[in-house]
């Protein structure tokens, strides 16, 4: 559980990047955490391992406060995965990249080697395993930081922008991952202006504001109200966009999943055909 | 007229055991709005890349075929010569940025070119406005957030106003309303002033309706190539891992169950809900 209680931070430059926020994470949530650039969410996750300290207000983490113990204790139960993979990638080998934490929190070679193998074959990484990884594209640096954290199997997982650089097949194995680690009751926390991803994978939404937390709520809600991610700089999803316009109709305007879509459009259309004949 | 004309081209990295543009043929019309996706990995960077002639003066490698824009030959031409044709924007914004403030990143490809004071003055402001950064001119480029990064160096590309603007993944760290200003205003600069446009995304939901010519590669090679209209409703195109826009998808869905909707392909959902309000309409 990860609880934040009236947090501020200034960074030196004396910017309040975060100016009052509070939020009680439990374990097994599952959030997507939106907001404008600059509205502070980078920032805001930070804290929730250590990597920032706030200013003002508190940060436990399992109950312990993040200034009384170091990021490496924090490390273990809170996986972090940054928005920019250079910033995280420093081996000559994509192996060596995955097995390094593993080596730090001193798991024996065997499980090692089997953390290894399993996280290059689950994001299709094995034929790179020797590979430098500053010789793959963008999208597949972004999955070698992910299997990187994702192969020591923290209780929270911290994502910045994963989605970013990923085709649609990887996206999709990546919700379904998600999905995986949320049925196993795992924490995911997701910082992410992909709203087509946030709709398909139908998380609980935060939305930031200017350092604040402006909403909170389930996806199917936050995500269809225009005028709340006007002011996140966040535009609908699709299916939301073409419902909102489809409003004269009188049918529902709360829809984010292309089957319940389906649905809806098939049923008026059948009724409409019925009142023609 | 074509501005970019690449024949039989095949690459391969320095120490790379495989070419990651393997036989690849493209042509693009001046003024054209090439919208470039595939899977990643595919080679759609590294086509970027040749662009400017970056790949091979800068990447070295191994290159065969021939590569000519704006009637230049890349592969006898330096990257420099290349700079006032092509304006090229990378995936990763902090690569590209280097100057002590944003406006002066803005203007060095400007200073250049020799531009003179007033003039170059002129460009600066311009761009900064049009990638709404003018508020951050004198700040540090490294010490802006990574969306805002993007916009700096799109707007020193803009200033360049080249013939032909390449962006590879422009707004990936930008909030998607600011995104789509960004494409917007690449739209504009396509539309008003007949700037050819190239674009690399995965995120079809937002570009396919600026694009009118589609190249989807895979493993190196465009696999297909024509109009995102009839392009998208092709079944094949799903199967190589590009992301079809939820508004088409949802068209083929209701199609397929017999719902009578317009022949003519949405790419948007501004497209598809004009349709579905006029088939639903009592």
């Amino acid at each position: 559980m990860i609880t934040i209680d009236n947090v501020h931070y200034s960074y030196a430059s004396n910017i309040e990047a975060l100016k009052g926020v509070s939020l009680t994470i439990n374990d097994g949530d599952f959030i997507a955490i939106m907001g404008q650039n600059g509205a502070g969410k980078t920032t805001f996750i930070k804290h929730f391992n250590g990597l920032l300290k706030p200013t003002s207000g508190t940060v436990h983490v399992n109950g312990i406060e993040t200034t009384k113990t170091s990021v490496a204790t924090l490390a273990k139960n809170v996986g972090f995965v940054f928005q920019n993979p250079d910033n995280q990638l420093f081996s000559e080998t994509v192996e060596d990249e995955i097995a390094f934490a593993l080596k730090n929190f001193k798991y024996d070679k065997k499980t090692i080697e089997e953390q290894v193998t399993w996280a290059l074959d689950f994001f299709s990484l094995t034929q790179y395993r020797k590979t430098s990884p500053f010789l793959l594209s963008g999208g597949e640096r972004k999955r070698v930081a992910l299997a990187s954290v994702l192969a020591w199997n923290p209780d929270a997982l911290v994502l910045d922008e994963p989605t970013i650089g990923q085709d649609h097949e990887q996206k999709e194995k990546l919700r379904q991952f998600i999905i995986q680690l949320h049925a196993k009751k795992k924490t995911v926390i997701m910082v992410t202006h992909d709203v087509e991803f946030v709709a398909e994978c139908n998380p609980r939404v935060i939305l930031m504001r200017d350092g604040k937390i402006i909403a909170d709520g389930i996806a199917k809600n936050i995500l269809t109200n225009p005028t709340l991610l006007e002011e996140s700089s966040i535009v609908l999803p699709q299916i939301a966009q073409i419902f909102t316009k489809l409003y004269p109709l009188g049918l529902p305007t709360d829809i984010i999943d292309i089957t319940e879509a389906e649905t809806i459009l098939l049923a008026a259309n059948a009724k409409k055909q019925e009142q023609l004949t | 007229m074509a501005i970019i004309n690449i024949s039989n081209l095949v690459y391969t990295y320095p120490g790379a055991s495989k070419p990651s543009i393997d036989g690849l043929s493209l042509t693009v019309e001046k003024g054209e709005f090439v919208l470039i996706t595939g899977p990643s990995g595919c080679g759609k960077t590294s086509l970027c890349r040749t662009f400017n002639g970056l790949i091979p003066h800068f990447y070295h490698g191994e290159l065969s075929g021939q590569i000519i824009v704006a009637e230049q030959d890349i592969i006898s031409k330096q990257t420099f010569d290349m700079a006032k044709h092509v304006g090229l924007v990378f995936q990763n914004p902090e690569n590209q940025l280097f100057a002590l403030s944003v406006e002066k990143d803005v203007a060095f490809g400007l200073e250049n070119l020799g531009m003179n004071r007033e003039e170059m003055r002129k460009r600066v402001d311009w761009a900064l406005n049009l990638a709404d950064i003018y508020n951050l001119r004198e700040r540090s480029p490294h010490e802006v957030s990574g969306g805002q990064q993007q916009r700096v160096a799109i707007a020193a590309v803009l200033a360049m106003q080249p013939e032909i603007i390449v962006l590879d993944e422009p707004t990936s760290f930008l909030d998607p309303l600011s995104a789509e200003r960004i494409f917007e205003v690449i739209y504009k600069l396509n539309q008003e002033q007949g700037i050819t446009v190239i674009l690399v995304e995965h995120r079809l939901d937002l570009t396919a309706k600026y694009a009118n010519h589609l190249v989807v590669m895979d493993k190196g090679k465009i696999c297909f190539e024509g109009n995102p209209r009839n392009l998208l409703c092709n079944e094949e195109i799903s199967h190589i891992g590009v992301g079809i826009p939820k508004a088409t998808l949802l068209y083929k869905k209701l199609k397929t169950a017999g719902f009578n909707v317009n022949q003519q392909t949405p790419l948007s959902s501004d497209e598809l809900a004009d349709q579905l309000l006029k088939a639903l309409k009592t």
